[in-house]
């Protein structure tokens, strides 16, 4: 497999003294699907618009399809398409025409059974002769889509494509996305919705703060997602954990009242009855008992901690 | 060169004008009918001829030159503030083009319509007063290159302005005080002496001086003077756009 987006330091220093990229080193094979996952403000739309070319990076250099995005962004960018986050369409255009202008602008001549495919696919065809204003969200959001195809990406980026649209819109943009896979095409999406990442990335990379955190196969990255806490309240306080309970590797919080037991929820076992048992063999009285699931910010903490450690 | 992308965005901004074609054209040929109307008719008919013209027909280059400055101006300003305004500009930086293709896009498409309108003003104009051109391809040449720079001055304006208040107040505060005092509607020579010096300072005065000469064969300052004013201001336009074209100035961060 070549690397067909190869991301190589890259950093981005806004003139207000924002740094939103900082040192961004990432590889992506040709044909993968892989998920920028992070928080909002992470930098994930700075990374999509350096590589781009919608914002000029500060430093470092990116290449696509072997082409510097640079000195080399006019075969870089023919083979990019692009569905930006916020919907913006000229209002008073057709949708025909918007379409057909995007495959103009990429320097590719007029291809009427191509874009006709595309608006079908996106259920857009009856609508073709429609100006963009009478259009509804969801019915915008397909017609970026179509304006993002039209030329024929090798790499396509998603930015926050799920963000307020509806089932059936999700449902026959994944489907586009499968037929773009079968066909080789690269496909970088953002989100900041696991499920999301889970439910169509081969690899995911979580990015938060300008830094590439970690970029791992969605398998291994969603075990460690599954984890939980379980928090037992003690009637009385302990001093220690009892001897007995040593297998559980417990966490006792320092006033004594509580016990912290981490689980895996995907494991075959998560050990919750047995412990319970244990407890009360080992006479300790319960408060009560809760479980929290760790939210994509402490699962971040964790990996930076992680990463340090 | 990337032509099929320029041609592209010409065509894109060409359909724009067609689409709203009555509204682009009835507009400037009703005013200046009203013009000739006014100046030619009420006004005119108590001036005596000048230059040995008569007013009505004096002032038609005056009119097809301060509707076609206006008219460049607006449509390139407009042609590339609007992408700006509604974000769509992002897919022109995302595509393999590079700046100074947007600009014969949005600039030739501007260029263009303002061209068209003139014409239509002199050819509305020979209905109204009895016109002869001295001159012809000096007055087309004059006229293109009108279109052109202003079209170009109005690309700039587009890029600087941050809102529509902006878009409209380089054409009211400067271009129009500048076509109304450059001699549109007058000779130079009819000014006090003093205000005659002071118009040599007005760049527009060489423009029509020139575009005046074309129709008449006669002008307040020299042909080569116009020329190389109307040059001078297209060079210092092309200038400008490629510092912006280094620097990204407000459409690149």
């Amino acid at each position: 497999m070549t690397a067909i987006v190869d991301v190589d330091n890259l950093t981005k220093t806004y003139d207000g003294g924002l740094t939103a990229l900082s040192g961004v080193s990432l590889r992506i094979e040709q044909g993968e699907i892989i998920a920028l996952l992070g928080p909002n403000g992470a930098g994930k739309t700075t990374l999509i618009s350096a590589l781009c070319g919608i914002t000029s990076p500060s430093s470092g250099r990116a290449t696509v399809g072997g082409h510097d995005i640079v000195t080399g962004y006019r075969k870089a960018r023919a083979m990019i398409g692009l569905v930006p986050q916020e919907v913006a369409l000229e209002p008073f255009e057709r949708v025909i025409n918007t379409v057909n202008f995007s495959r103009g602008l990429f320097g590719r001549r007029r291809d009427d059974a191509l874009t006709e495919k595309i608006l079908r696919q996106l259920s857009l065809w009856d609508k073709r002769r429609a100006r963009i204003r009478e259009l509804s969200g969801g019915m915008k959001r397909r017609v970026l889509i179509a304006k993002a195809l039209v030329h024929e990406p090798r790499v396509l980026f998603l930015d926050e494509p799920t963000a307020g649209v509806d089932v059936e819109l999700r449902r026959d943009m994944w489907r586009v996305v499968e037929g773009l896979r079968a066909d080789g095409v690269t496909i970088i999406l953002t989100t900041h919705y696991i499920e999301e990442a889970e439910a169509i990335a081969d690899r995911i990379a979580v990015i938060d703060k300008g830094r590439i955190l970690l970029v791992e196969e969605k398998t291994a990255l969603m075990t460690r997602l599954g984890r939980k806490t379980l928090r037992i309240d003690l009637r009385e306080p302990v001093e220690a954990v009892p001897a007995s309970l040593a297998d559980y590797d417990l966490e006792l919080a320092p006033d004594g009242r509580s016990l912290s037991y981490h689980y895996d929820t995907r494991g075959d076992g998560t050990g919750i009855t047995r412990l319970l048992q244990a407890l009360a063999a080992a006479g300790l009285g319960l408060r009560d008992i809760q479980t929290t699931q760790s939210s994509l910010e402490e699962i971040f903490v964790g990996m930076i901690r992680e990463g340090a450690a | 060169m990337n032509g099929p992308a320029i041609w592209a965005i010409y065509k894109y901004e060409m359909f724009r004008f067609f689409r709203t074609l009555m509204e682009s054209l009835a507009s400037p040929v009703i005013s200046t009918s009203l013009y000739f109307v006014v100046f030619g008719a009420a006004i005119g008919s108590r001036i005596e001829q000048v230059e040995g013209v008569s007013y009505g027909a004096f002032i038609v280059p005056g009119l097809i030159m301060l509707s076609v400055m206006t008219q460049s101006i607006s449509n390139a300003s407009f042609g590339i503030y609007f992408p700006k305004f509604i974000g769509t500009i992002f897919e022109m930086l995302s595509a393999p083009i590079n700046f100074l293709e947007i600009v014969i896009g949005y600039v030739g498409a501007a260029a263009t319509k303002s061209l068209i309108i003139g014409v239509v003003i002199l050819i509305t104009a020979f209905f109204f007063v009895e016109l002869r051109i001295a001159h012809p391809f000096a007055m087309l040449l004059f006229l293109v290159l009108t279109c052109l720079s202003f079209s170009l001055f109005g690309f700039i304006i587009g890029i600087w302005a941050e809102n529509f208040q902006q878009l409209q107040l380089i054409p009211l505060l400067v271009i129009t005080p500048l076509v109304f005092l450059g001699g549109s509607f007058y000779s130079i020579s009819m000014l006090p002496p003093t205000w005659q010096v002071v118009s040599l300072f007005n760049p527009i005065v060489y423009l029509m001086s020139g575009f005046r000469w074309s129709f008449f064969g006669a002008a307040d300052v020299g042909v080569g003077w116009s020329l190389l004013a109307i040059a001078g201001f297209t060079a210092l336009c092309l200038g400008v756009i490629w510092w912006i074209f280094k620097t990204g100035y407000r459409i690149k961060s």
